[in-house]
């Protein structure tokens, strides 16, 4: 019972990351700066609202109370939202959003190649689907990264505040609290402070080729994993939940 | 989605008789026609007007649907309709490409769609209000759309055609998806079936304006048939749809909003009541309810990515500079 409490956090964490992502490149679709990048972007968010439903599938078998993935999306409140803050960050300009997508997947890429080696056999095959996808999330906004880094001198500079904006962020990712130590003993999760080291070389160095840098962060906000979250999630889950709320225990 | 009857395409051409009736030899011979060719100066454009006009209506088209990403009430739902969405942006890439051949850019007749020059179907001025909207549009948008473009799929310009058999697999899909909806809705609670009801209430005269007007009115349709640019007139294809969509409608349980709709034995389909053609005028005029936020939307969209843009030219002409330079340096 208590692995499997660990395990339908772990799981639980793992899809409000995708769901609230996707439900944030969701607000760009009609709305990109170009008609191809309005396609990309609506790509990634389907791959990754893809992720959360296996995952939230799965969170819900192993919880064994009945609760499914629409369920488990669209009845939990802020406090129980396990994401990491990073995800829930407003689009912002192109920028931002190209630079949120762009720590995610360098984190994603060697996180999903892990948990490929995972004992949990379903973790295991919903991460071998997931590496194929991110590796081309990690390609498509690492190439925006250089376009705009050495593009335009508005650009670059939309790219230093971006940067500066979402670093704080990203620590959160690189943490090993008691669940995710639990994770890491029982076999199934993945040891994410092992990963910083990777993700810092990867991203340097496509900021480098950027003409950018990656800006010293002291301090880093953490707070998402135990449903403490910036002020932005609550938005988005009046929007996302309205119809459940409003007509609740219907088939749609 | 979504061609709509053509409108205010401007056939008109100067070529001799010799000229023109080789070229209408071709087209009676079931000959398609390729970028290529000799056309009339009047093909090419009424062409070019109406591929665009279709490209933009895409374009166009993703907004009142967008507007329920956000929204969706399941998570299956939810990805149904980006991709759904996503899938009517690729549409509109296809045919701007398809107008391409014609010799006109993707950025010209974007242009012509900002200022207000080119239209663009009038179904997407009207607003998705509720979550059964989505599957309004999906069955009865998408739907009309299909019966255009089935028709189109054997238009005589090539690259449209093509065009057209591509975008129609799609179509279908997405028909259908609407349509489930709706059984969903239908076979739910009250509300939910109300919420459906009132959905198709709102779309369906919309629904039926997307044929475009009738053939009294359209002046330009002659013209475009005798080029087989199309295949149907307009009210041929409008009471193609009614037909098949009225029985539709009565298996969801639900009323189609016309009191004048009856069966007509003798010519085996549906006699219905006027379109209301000021509206229509209207809508097209740039008079609906949502004309100004669709293009003010599109308008803001543009300017906003206009730095983005910018950045993507400069990096791609300093990468060129760069590879050239290194190839002098190499020499």
């Amino acid at each position: 019972m208590a692995k499997d409490n660990t395990l339908f956090t772990y799981l639980l964490r793992l899809a409000d990351d995708h769901l609230i992502l996707s439900q944030r490149l969701g607000e760009w679709t009609g709305r990109a700066p170009t008609l191809e990048e309005d396609l990309a972007l609506t790509n990634i968010a389907l791959d990754l609202i893809g992720q959360a439903r296996s995952l939230y599938s799965y969170a819900g078998a192993v919880e064994g109370q009945g609760r499914d993935e629409d369920q488990l999306a669209f009845t939990r409140p802020e406090r129980d939202y396990l994401n990491a803050l990073i995800v829930e960050q407003p689009n912002g300009d192109f920028a931002h959003t190209i630079v949120r997508q762009f720590f995610i997947a360098a984190f994603m890429v060697p996180f999903w190649r892990e948990m490929e080696k995972s004992d949990d056999e379903q973790l295991a095959a919903i991460a071998a689907k997931a590496s194929k996808e991110v590796a081309y999330h990690l390609r498509h906004t690492a190439e925006w990264v250089v376009r705009l880094g050495d593009g335009t001198e508005e650009s670059h500079q939309r790219m230093v505040e971006a940067l500066e904006g979402l670093i704080i962020y990203t620590g959160e990712l690189f943490e090993n609290d008691a669940i995710a130590k639990a994770a890491i003993a029982g076999g199934y999760g993945v040891d994410t402070e092992a990963l910083r080291d990777e993700w810092r070389q990867t991203v340097v160095q496509v900021l480098g080729e950027a003409t950018l840098e990656l800006p010293n962060a002291g301090y880093m906000q953490k707070g998402g994993r135990d449903g403490v979250h910036t002020e932005h999630l609550g938005h988005i889950l009046s929007e996302l939940q309205y119809m459940q709320r409003a007509y609740p225990g219907l088939t749609w | 989605m979504y061609s709509q009857g053509l409108i205010g395409a401007d056939g008109k051409t100067d070529e001799d008789e010799a000229f023109l009736a080789a070229f209408q030899e071709r087209i009676d011979a079931e000959q398609k026609i390729e970028p290529n060719d000799p056309m009339p100066e009047g093909y090419r454009k009424t062409l070019i007007r109406q591929i665009s006009q279709h490209a933009h209506s895409e374009i166009i088209g993703m907004q009142p649907e967008g507007n329920w990403i956000s929204r969706a009430p399941s998570l299956r739902r939810k990805a149904a309709l980006m991709a759904k969405v996503q899938d009517e942006g690729g549409h509109g890439l296809y045919l701007y490409s398809a107008a391409e051949t014609l010799g006109i850019s993707r950025e010209e007749m974007y242009d012509q769609l900002l200022s207000g020059a080119a239209k663009y179907s009038s179904i997407f001025n009207y607003p998705a209000l509720t979550w059964a909207d989505i599957g309004a549009i999906g069955w009865l948008v998408d739907g009309a759309a299909i019966m255009n473009q089935i028709a189109l799929c054997r238009c005589s310009y090539g690259p449209y055609a093509r065009a057209m058999i591509r975008i129609c697999k799609e179509e279908s899909f997405h028909q259908r998806q609407g349509y489930e909806i709706l059984i969903t809705l239908c076979n739910g609670s009250d509300e939910q079936k109300e919420m459906a009801q009132d959905a198709l209430n709102r779309f369906w005269w919309p629904s039926l304006m997307m044929f475009g007007p009738s053939e009294g009115q359209s002046v330009h349709s002659q013209q475009s048939m005798l080029w087989k640019i199309k295949r149907f007139s307009n009210d041929d294809l409008r009471d193609k749809f009614i037909n098949a969509t009225v029985p539709q409608a009565e298996f969801l349980g639900l009323k189609v909003p016309d009191l004048e709709l009856k069966w007509n034995e003798e010519k085996q389909g549906y006699d219905h009541g006027e379109i209301d053609w000021d509206e229509f005028w209207r809508v097209v005029k740039g008079d609906g309810p949502c004309n100004r936020e669709r293009m003010r939307t599109r308008r803001r969209v543009e300017a906003e990515g206009a730095w983005v843009r910018e950045a993507a030219h400069a990096y791609a002409q300093k990468r060129a500079d760069r590879q050239a330079a290194a190839r002098v340096a190499a020499e």
